[in-house]
């Protein structure tokens, strides 16, 4: 298929591989994260692992937007998809995420209507077609999603849509990698930066992890090449002593970011004071809500939304997993009291989240891995 | 569909069966309609215990009676598509081609079929007359009569205009021994054709995606493809299956759970259309797990693999037939793919619904 065969041509990754190996130090580990959950897919989806010299490896952060959400915020919005008069809408990926009582599939089940939408806009048109109803859309996403979720806000404006809310859950980005910088459990080497993310906010904004924290950031697309060629920018960095931000896709990622989009998203949203992140806790300036001139399209106003609190499970480890100290099978109940089919934690729903995505394709590389004897450093904090 | 399949052969020594997950949810919820996990939970869980009994047990696509000496291959599939009108089918041309594939793929001749009707109070008569002619049309292609059946009325609201349930009957090949347990490491899978096309054709038809795309259903009776199959391999062919809810992934996990060995495929082996391929990459979907309604799956011992190809891409809807994996001793009870782009990645049983990725 035209633009997708050429990113995974076997003979160039190959080729790809073997100067990543060539650059590997004997002796040295390299600890990369990847901060979206979508290049976690498809690291495991294509194997990409098995290309890598054992020296390199990659750690997978919290990029995933699904993985993050604590479960106050589920149940929240479980509390007004029950509501009668509501229709709900959300996108796929949150239907089976775990609330403290039950999912939004289970919820569905006890007579709930939920649907599943592809866009906000599917949102949008059914409030238009169930004037009836309240039609409320579970926003969720990082700085790709947040732009779609203004627009259509600007339009239900527009359009003196009155049966609409949304209940925001966006998140940014760089917060939680200036967190996860802070953590003092956690050692990496150099980053994978999100390429969705970027092609809004553009490149500049990474410049703090370079800067501050002296570790060299490479912006990647998703298809398995673009992986492969930005771990060999990483790793030529590391060997030449350079530490900067640099674009890998460039075919995507304008420099300076969507400023259109940017935009849409300053006129609709404001950052919150703090929001809270599952297994990370609670971040400053980390998420956003809808702005006073779009109050009146506030899913949390409109219900009055209490801002539940609600304790992840205590067996779950998804903190520690989020922050690259524990790998997903090291967590204690990785595939055992957590699978995809019935999550504990988040990061086994989303195919993005690092334990789903271990599950489903790398069991035999933890198989594999779990012979030889782990690393030292992949096991610090590890029972905590 | 709760469907109890078939074995095709009454199973010499079948491999012990591990112990039945637990059916644990409260309620039904539509993970358990998406034929993964959750339905075989459902099936193994709930529906096996209650009615226990040894032609049941295997859980294949059809169960096998033995009568005065014949071996009877029965199976019964319901259908609730919607749109009941799509590119490439219909409800009711689906509903004829299901069934008759599920004798088929057990070695099977369909003898007869039956059917049943709910319809929603409101369907338009044009509607039903339609698929009434869909449906005759079909049986006709597949050399087989409906012979019997039932017909019911539901208030509106409580139907989604028209479902259908079909049965049929059919005469097992006394020549064949198809089975999970015939199957040994070395024997290669074959895939009849194109993966998806059915799935991603209904899911473009459904019209909520905007997307725009020339995908048909592949609906198709197997019959021919099964007898040529029969022809090339003889006692070579040891086990089909048809790859219909759940997908081809989904069918080699049963597969290497039933056998106890490994399966391995190659990605750039597997026939899949560019344009299904691109609805998948869009839609964050694999077509691994997406429906196919006129494929089939085989089992060939090696000496026979090349015939059968042969034999299966000269028949009309065949064409595109490819080797896709083999069988092996290791990794077992596992699917493993080799990617196209030089990795290994393990493909598991599709787990609920197929979710489209946010992002």
């Amino acid at each position: 298929m035209k633009y997708v065969n050429e990113f995974r041509d076997a003979a160039l990754a190959r080729a790809v591989a073997a100067e990543i190996a060539a650059l590997a130090r004997a002796g040295r580990r390299y600890k990369i994260m990847e901060i979206c959950g979508g290049h976690t897919h498809t690291i495991y989806r294509h194997g990409i692992k098995d290309l890598l010299p054992a020296p390199v490896e990659l750690v997978h952060g919290p990029g995933c937007p699904v993985c993050v959400l604590p479960m106050g915020r589920v149940d929240e919005g479980i509390a007004i998809a029950e509501r009668p008069e509501v229709i709900f809408t959300c996108f796929g990926d949150m239907m089976r995420v775990p609330g403290s009582k039950g999912t939004l599939l289970e919820v569905k089940a006890r007579g709930a209507d939920i649907r599943m939408v592809y866009s906000p806009l599917d949102a949008l048109r059914l409030a238009r077609e169930n004037p009836e109803r309240e039609v409320v859309f579970y926003a969720i996403g990082f700085e790709t999603t947040a732009p779609s979720t203004a627009l259509t806000l600007m339009r239900a404006r527009k359009e003196g849509l009155t049966n609409f809310s949304v209940f925001s859950n966006h998140v940014t980005i760089v917060p939680p990698v200036r967190a996860l910088l802070d953590s003092p459990e956690l050692r990496l080497d150099a980053f994978i930066g999100p390429g969705h993310v970027s092609t809004v906010i553009g490149c500049r904004p990474y410049s703090f992890i370079t800067q501050d924290y002296g570790k060299p950031v490479v912006v990647a697309g998703f298809e398995p090449l673009d992986l492969l060629q930005s771990i060999l920018m990483l790793m030529r960095q590391l060997a030449e002593g350079r530490c900067e931000v640099e674009n890998q896709y460039t075919r995507s990622v304008p420099w300076e970011g969507n400023l259109q989009a940017l935009k849409c998203m300053a006129e609709v949203f404001e950052l919150r004071p703090y929001f809270e992140w599952r297994g990370l806790g609670f971040i400053a300036q980390s998420a956003l809500k809808l702005s006073a001139a779009y109050a009146d399209f506030d899913a949390e106003v409109r219900f009055g939304s209490p801002g539940l609190r609600v304790a992840d499970p205590k067996a779950c480890q998804c903190g520690e997993v989020l922050k690259g100290v524990l790998k997903p099978w090291e967590c204690k109940v990785f595939g055992t009291a957590c699978t995809p089919e019935h999550p504990l934690g988040a990061l086994m729903v989303s195919s993005e989240g690092a334990c789903a995505a271990y599950f489903n394709f790398g069991r035999r590389a933890m198989e594999r891995e779990n012979v030889i004897p782990l690393q030292v450093e992949t096991v610090s904090g590890a029972g905590s | 569909m709760i469907e109890a399949r078939e074995t095709q052969t009454p199973p010499v020594e079948a491999p012990p069966r591990r112990r039945a997950p637990a059916f644990t949810a409260e309620r039904i919820d539509m993970s358990h309609g998406a034929g993964g996990k959750a339905t075989h939970k459902l099936i193994e869980g709930l529906i096996l215990p209650a009615f226990d009994n040894p032609a049941l047990a295997p859980l294949a696509d059809a169960a096998t009676l033995v009568c005065g000496g014949l071996r009877l291959a029965l199976t019964t599939d319901a259908f609730v598509v919607h749109p009941l009108r799509f590119p490439g089918g219909s409800i009711g041309e689906l509903a004829v081609n299901g069934t008759v594939n599920d004798l088929a793929v057990s070695g099977a001749t369909p003898l007869g079929l039956s059917v049943a009707f709910i319809l929603e109070e409101g369907l338009e008569t044009a509607i039903l007359r339609r698929e009434l002619e869909a449906m005759a049309a079909a049986a006709k292609r597949a050399g087989v009569a409906i012979t019997t059946g039932d017909t019911k009325v539901v208030e509106r609201g409580k139907g989604d205009g028209l479902y259908i349930v079909t049965t049929g009957v059919g005469v097992v090949d006394p020549a064949l021994s198809l089975s999970a347990t015939s199957v040994r490491p070395g024997d290669q899978i074959l895939c009849s054709g194109t993966l998806g096309d059915h799935g991603i054709a209904i899911l473009i038809a459904r019209g909520n995606l905007e997307l725009e795309a020339e995908v048909l259903s592949d609906t198709l009776a197997l019959t021919p493809l099964t007898k040529a199959l029969q022809e090339a391999a003889g006692p070579g062919l040891r086990f089909m299956r048809d790859p219909t809810r759940g997908g081809v992934g989904t069918v080699l996990n049963e597969l290497a759970r039933d056998t106890g060995y490994g399966i391995v495929i190659r990605e750039e082996t597997l026939p899949v259309r560019e344009v299904v391929q691109g609805a998948c990459e869009i839609l964050g979907l694999d077509p691994l797990y997406v429906a196919n309604e006129g494929k089939l799956l085989a089992v060939v011992a090696p000496d026979r693999a090349e015939a059968a190809l042969e034999a299966l891409r000269s028949v009309p809807g065949g064409e595109e037939a490819a080797l896709i994996g083999e069988v092996r001793e290791e990794p077992a009870r596992m699917v493993l793919m080799h990617t196209q782009f030089g990795g290994t990645r393990m493909i598991d049983m599709l787990i609920g619904d197929p979710l489209p990725r946010i992002c």
